[in-house]
């Protein structure tokens, strides 16, 4: 079987190479690591997946990459924090308007093992995510980043701004308590007072002319599938279009007039 | 950008790259740091702030104040700033934000210069700040001012100090409960389906302010329940409206 090339990998994670003395001649149990090994062999002769993520992790990112290029994957992880608590709460939560929905969030809230703790962290997470993607477009926008040839990245990013805004407003009805209720309510009838679209969008949102029994289970469906799922999607898109574009370079950096390489192999 | 800059960029980025480090460990490294970060800063603010459920939601009631995440409040005051002129309320609403979501869309294809330094690109960076400042003085003003149903009114000059103190209590009644929905009060609420209240005072008594707000007709809520939970604001709402001259 063909052994793929050695990864590019700095001197401390490459594997040692062996002392003459422990050469083994095939014989013996197959060693955990090398086991591994196989495994992930076989299911690349069958998948080829291995080029794939040579690619997405082997490329090399511009000198001079600083902490504000973290931003974007620190928002991803809010996000799938999100994710993990959100299954989790799901496992309990009712979107039953007409009794069940409020109480189901007071078994978790006060009963449920860890429940207020999930909870409260798919709350805080939600803000947290909300300040990392606004910090992330900030440094997007400074960097001069979504100039040419990055256009697109940008046109989605702004995209899932706008999705995660809309998780922020639709997540806020669940727990149907007054607050909830309420800003939920205003929050309808503003979309309702805008223009062309604004009373479908309303309309489309509670399910009819009035606030009624569906709502919730129109917002809870919207929340934890169609907007998730559109995320995911256009997060894949984003991150394959800023590995195909590669990451751009800090804009104060600029190209030596005689590049290093040259130098030194004169 | 024309041909000649596209192609000097891809060429310059290049070389950039190439003299950089693979992306496995080095950037993974710093992004692992940062999600722990931010894992991190989940966590602490979960287990020190945990996450309130309020009282059950209530639609016959109009008694709430409705609030929203505070990442919305910057579009709460927008409304809230803009209703006293009834023209713009869709404009503020819906159509200043569409207009801002737009400009934000396109910002690739008018921004075209191929300057990326931010401290040459004078009018992206005035034009960031203004973004982050109008954002952040909405935020924070929203913050304080409450909902869009707060009643905005100075107490005539001529009132005595404890008719002064009525009316700023009475103001902060009719505010909590959803009265401008359906009625105005001077430049405030939403005119209909109630009766303006601007002069009631000068029209009914307060006994027959309090006997409406007790009994009324449909489809005007009832606040017999906040007469008998809350006498003493019950008290102050009707001293207020009465004092409406
Ligand atoms: C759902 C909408 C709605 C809300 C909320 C509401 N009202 Fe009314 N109100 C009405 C309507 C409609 C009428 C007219 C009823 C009628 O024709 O008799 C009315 C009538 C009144 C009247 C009698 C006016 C008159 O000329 O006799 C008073 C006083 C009044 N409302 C005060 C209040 C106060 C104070 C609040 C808040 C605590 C309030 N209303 C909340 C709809 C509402
Ligand atoms: C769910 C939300 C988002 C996620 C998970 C995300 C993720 C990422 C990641 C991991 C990167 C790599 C570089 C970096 O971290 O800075 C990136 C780059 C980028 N992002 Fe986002 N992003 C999101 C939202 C946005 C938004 C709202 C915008 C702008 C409106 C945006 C525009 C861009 C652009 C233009 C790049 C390329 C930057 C460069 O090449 O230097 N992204 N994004």
């Amino acid at each position: 079987m063909p052994r793929l090339p050695a990864p590019p990998l700095p001197k401390i994670l490459q594997p040692k190479p062996k002392r003459p003395g422990e050469e083994r001649n095939g014989a013996g149990p197959v060693s955990p690591v090398e086991a591994g090994i196989t495994v992930v062999d076989w299911i690349d002769e069958r998948t080829s997946l291995s080029p794939a993520l040579r690619w997405l992790l082997f490329r090399k990112v511009p000198r001079g990459i600083n902490w504000f290029y973290t931003l974007g994957s620190a928002t991803m992880f809010a996000f799938l924090s999100q994710a993990v608590t959100g299954v989790f709460l799901a496992m309990y939560y009712r979107p039953d308007a007409s009794g069940g929905a409020y109480e189901s969030v007071r078994y978790i809230t006060d009963d449920a093992f860890l429940g207020q703790f999930v909870r409260a962290m798919h709350k805080w997470g939600a803000s947290v995510m909300i300040i990392l993607i606004f910090l992330h477009m900030a440094r997007v926008f400074f960097f001069g980043a979504y100039k040419y040839p990055r256009e697109l990245t940008w046109i989605i990013g702004v995209t899932l701004l706008i999705l995660t805004l809309a998780m922020g407003f639709t997540g806020y009805l669940l727990p149907f308590d007054q607050r909830s209720y309420w800003a939920t309510i205003v929050g309808v009838n503003i979309n309702a007072g805008g223009p062309l679209i604004g009373p479908y969008l309303a309309d489309f949102l509670r399910a009819g002319p009035e606030f009624g029994a569906t709502t919730l289970s129109r917002f809870y469906a919207i929340h934890m599938l169609l907007i998730p799922g559109a995320i995911v999607a256009l997060i894949g898109a984003h991150l394959y279009l800023v590995t195909k574009l590669g990451i751009s370079a800090p804009p104060w950096l600029k190209v030596n007039a005689e590049p290093e390489s040259d130098q030194s192999e004169v | 950008m024309n041909q000649a800059e596209k192609e000097a960029y891809l060429r310059e980025y290049s070389i950039l790259k190439n003299e950089g480090k693979p992306f496995f460990p080095y950037a993974v490294a710093k992004d692992a740091v940062m999600a722990a970060i931010t894992i991190g800063v989940i966590i602490y603010l979960a287990l020190m702030f945990g996450a309130e459920l309020g009282p059950k939601a209530d639609p016959t009631t109009t008694t709430y104040v409705p609030r929203p995440d505070w990442y919305f409040f910057f579009l709460f005051e927008v409304l809230r700033v803009m209703k006293n002129v009834p023209m713009f309320t869709p404009m503020a609403t819906i159509g200043v934000p569409t207009i801002c979501m737009i400009l934000l869309f396109l910002l690739p294809f008018y921004d075209r210069s191929p300057e990326r330094r931010i401290e040459r690109r004078p009018i992206a960076l005035a034009a960031g700040l203004a973004t982050i400042f109008a954002i952040a003085f909405l935020t924070y003003s929203g913050a304080n001012t409450g909902s869009p149903n707060s009643v905005d009114m100075k107490p005539p000059s001529s009132f005595t100090a404890e008719q002064v103190a009525t009316f700023n209590a009475g103001k902060l009644v009719v505010g909590q409960s959803g009265c401008l929905a359906c009625h105005t009060i001077g430049d405030n609420g939403n005119n209909g389906p109630g009766p303006p209240l601007t002069h009631i005072g000068s029209i009914r008594s307060a006994a027959a302010i309090a006997s409406t707000l007790r009994n009324p007709t449909p489809p005007m809520p009832s606040f017999k329940g906040l007469a008998q939970q809350y006498p003493q604001k019950f008290q102050n709402l009707v001293n207020f409206l009465s004092e409406l001259q």
